[in-house]
């Protein structure tokens, strides 16, 4: 029982201790080599000047605009990439006629196509929205036409011997089977919506951590600049956890998830 | 021929003991591609009574799996009629639905849903149809019981064994109470103690529910410690080479094997697939 225990509290344990090891190298470092504060600022200056990024009321409306964006954007990718991913997965000569395209949008890097979406959505939410919702479209719709594509024909075997119908097929067979698939697109949509976010914010607008990022370079405040991108990692943090959560919750039976619960255990 | 007259004089005695459960005649099958056709069976005669266990065997592609298929209700014959209760299992190339929902069909895979737990994949047939909550829970304990699983109805299949696994299967064929089993190597992918521990079970409870049970494998000795008639099929075409009665009463203990007539019949069945090639 204690074992279980502590290797449950082990990442507790040891993620503070990295962090802490990470900044008192950070912090040598800087005053070994006595690098420019310009330059790399030392641990203890950003941590200042996060307190004052995080006491100043003005940085939580950056934050809650870059937030909305990327889960607007991320909810509108995956009902999508959800309903694209199906059309593909069930209707063959529709994937077919349309892998060239798939493909050729796979290996375009859809970052060098913001600015051209900046120009056409212009500098407020609805650019940044529309980028995060290409960017995180892909994976989840790809995940999904795999997913759908992946139900076993045995179970499906199951469900004709007892003459099951179409409805209840897809309720207790394909609908189940193909949820690892949408979590799995989900998380790496999540992170791509983020990346989308905070570049279309870097190239326009005033509104935003991914502004904020570009005014405190501008001002060549670097201090602040880190403690912005410290702001942006934790967002991302939270948005992946909570994407993490869910599927904790809507699969507790997938391996992805509970083979990490008994590594943690 | 001989097959055929040996089948002739099992039809007669057979109506004398009990009721026709499940009745082929001339049943065969043809698979067509562009290139080429299969003839997967051909004129399959055959009598099933209530309460029978028949084994079927034979080399790998002599159509004793998709005589199998056929008989559950997935692949249509191209002629003949199966007759279960004296109703036909299809028209044309269409399966009755009403006729499949007699029946429990399990694979060489159990086949398990992984998101439910045993007790709702044993039930899962049951809430198909549109059984009530209770009734279902009712049912899969009671099932969970006879297949040796009591304590673990709340569990997930990803944390039962192989031969666990393949026990719920089992009783989810079982949870319709169908008229007649059809079992497709249930237990070809257990190891050889596992496997002998699932024959004496499900003997056991084929006996406990009064089943009719038809059951393929391609394990001689399996087939006869198992049945009360062993059915042997001979590949290209698909067709009934012999029917041979088990004389053993059933339950029969694993000891039974080591019996000179046992041994006998499980000899002459071997030197019988070994001359096919």
């Amino acid at each position: 029982m204690s074992k279980e225990r502590s290797k449950k509290l082990l990442p507790w344990i040891s993620t503070p201790l990295i962090l802490l090891v990470f900044f008192l190298a950070w912090d040598l470092f800087v005053r070994v080599y006595e690098v420019s504060e310009l330059v790399l600022p030392p641990p203890l200056t950003v941590f200042e000047s996060l307190a004052e990024v995080v006491a100043d009321p003005v940085t939580w409306d950056h934050a809650r605009v870059t937030a909305i964006e990327t889960i607007g954007g991320f909810l509108i990718a995956l009902v999508c990439g959800v309903a694209a991913g199906v059309v593909l997965g069930k209707v063959a000569w529709m994937e077919r006629s349309l892998r060239p395209m798939i493909v050729a949008s796979q290996v375009v890097p859809k970052v060098a196509l913001i600015p051209l979406f900046v120009i056409w959505f212009g500098f407020g939410m609805t650019s940044k929205v529309i980028i995060s919702a290409m960017l995180a479209f892909f994976p989840i719709m790809l995940n999904v036409q795999l997913g759908v594509r992946s139900v076993e024909a045995g179970q499906r075997e199951v469900m004709r011997s007892l003459s099951a119908s179409r409805w209840q097929t897809f309720t207790h067979l394909e609908l189940k089977s193909t949820m690892p698939y949408v979590f799995a697109g989900m998380e790496v949509g999540i992170v791509f919506a983020i990346i989308g976010t905070i570049v279309g914010e870097y190239l326009g607008g005033s509104e935003g951590l991914g502004y904020l990022v570009v005014r405190t370079l501008n001002e060549l405040d670097a201090p602040a600049l880190f403690a912005v991108i410290i702001l942006l990692s934790v967002l991302g943090l939270m948005l992946y956890f909570a994407v993490h959560g869910l599927k904790r919750f809507f699969i507790p039976w997938h391996e992805s998830v509970y083979s990490q619960q008994d590594v943690n255990r | 021929m001989s097959a055929h007259s040996a089948e002739t004089i099992e039809h007669a005695s057979n109506a004398l003991d009990a009721p026709a459960k499940l009745e082929l005649s001339g049943v065969g099958k043809e698979f067509r591609t562009k290139r080429a056709s299969t003839h997967a069976l051909s004129d399959i005669n055959l009598t099933i009574r209530d309460g029978e266990f028949v084994s079927l065997i034979g080399r790998s592609g002599c159509g004793k799996t998709t005589l199998l298929r056929t008989l559950a209700g997935l692949v249509s014959p191209t002629t003949g009629e199966i007759l279960i209760e004296g109703r036909s299992l299809w028209n044309g190339s269409k399966v009755d639905s009403s006729v499949v929902s007699k029946l429990g069909v399990v694979f060489q895979e159990a086949n398990l849903f992984p998101w439910y737990t045993v007790a709702d994949n044993i039930s899962l047939p049951l809430r198909l149809r549109g059984d009530g909550k209770q009734d279902r829970r009712a049912r899969a304990d009671e099932l969970a019981e006879l297949v040796g699983l009591k304590g673990f109805e709340n569990s997930y299949p990803r944390e039962l064994s192989g031969g666990m696994r393949q026990r719920v299967a089992i009783a989810r064929a079982l949870s319709i109470r169908p008229k007649l089993l059809l079992m497709d190597e249930p237990f070809g992918a257990l190891d050889a103690l596992t496997r002998e521990r699932m024959n004496l079970e499900l003997q056991r409870i084929a006996l406990a529910t009064k089943a009719t049970v038809v059951f393929v494998t391609h394990d001689i000795t399996e087939a006869v410690f198992l049945g009360d008639r062993v059915v042997h099929l001979t590949p290209r075409p698909g067709r009934i080479r012999q029917i041979r009665s088990i004389g053993f009463e059933r339950p029969r203990s694993i000891d039974v094997q080591t019996e000179p007539e046992f041994g006998a019949i499980v000899r002459d069945l071997r030197h019988a697939l070994d001359e096919e090639e």
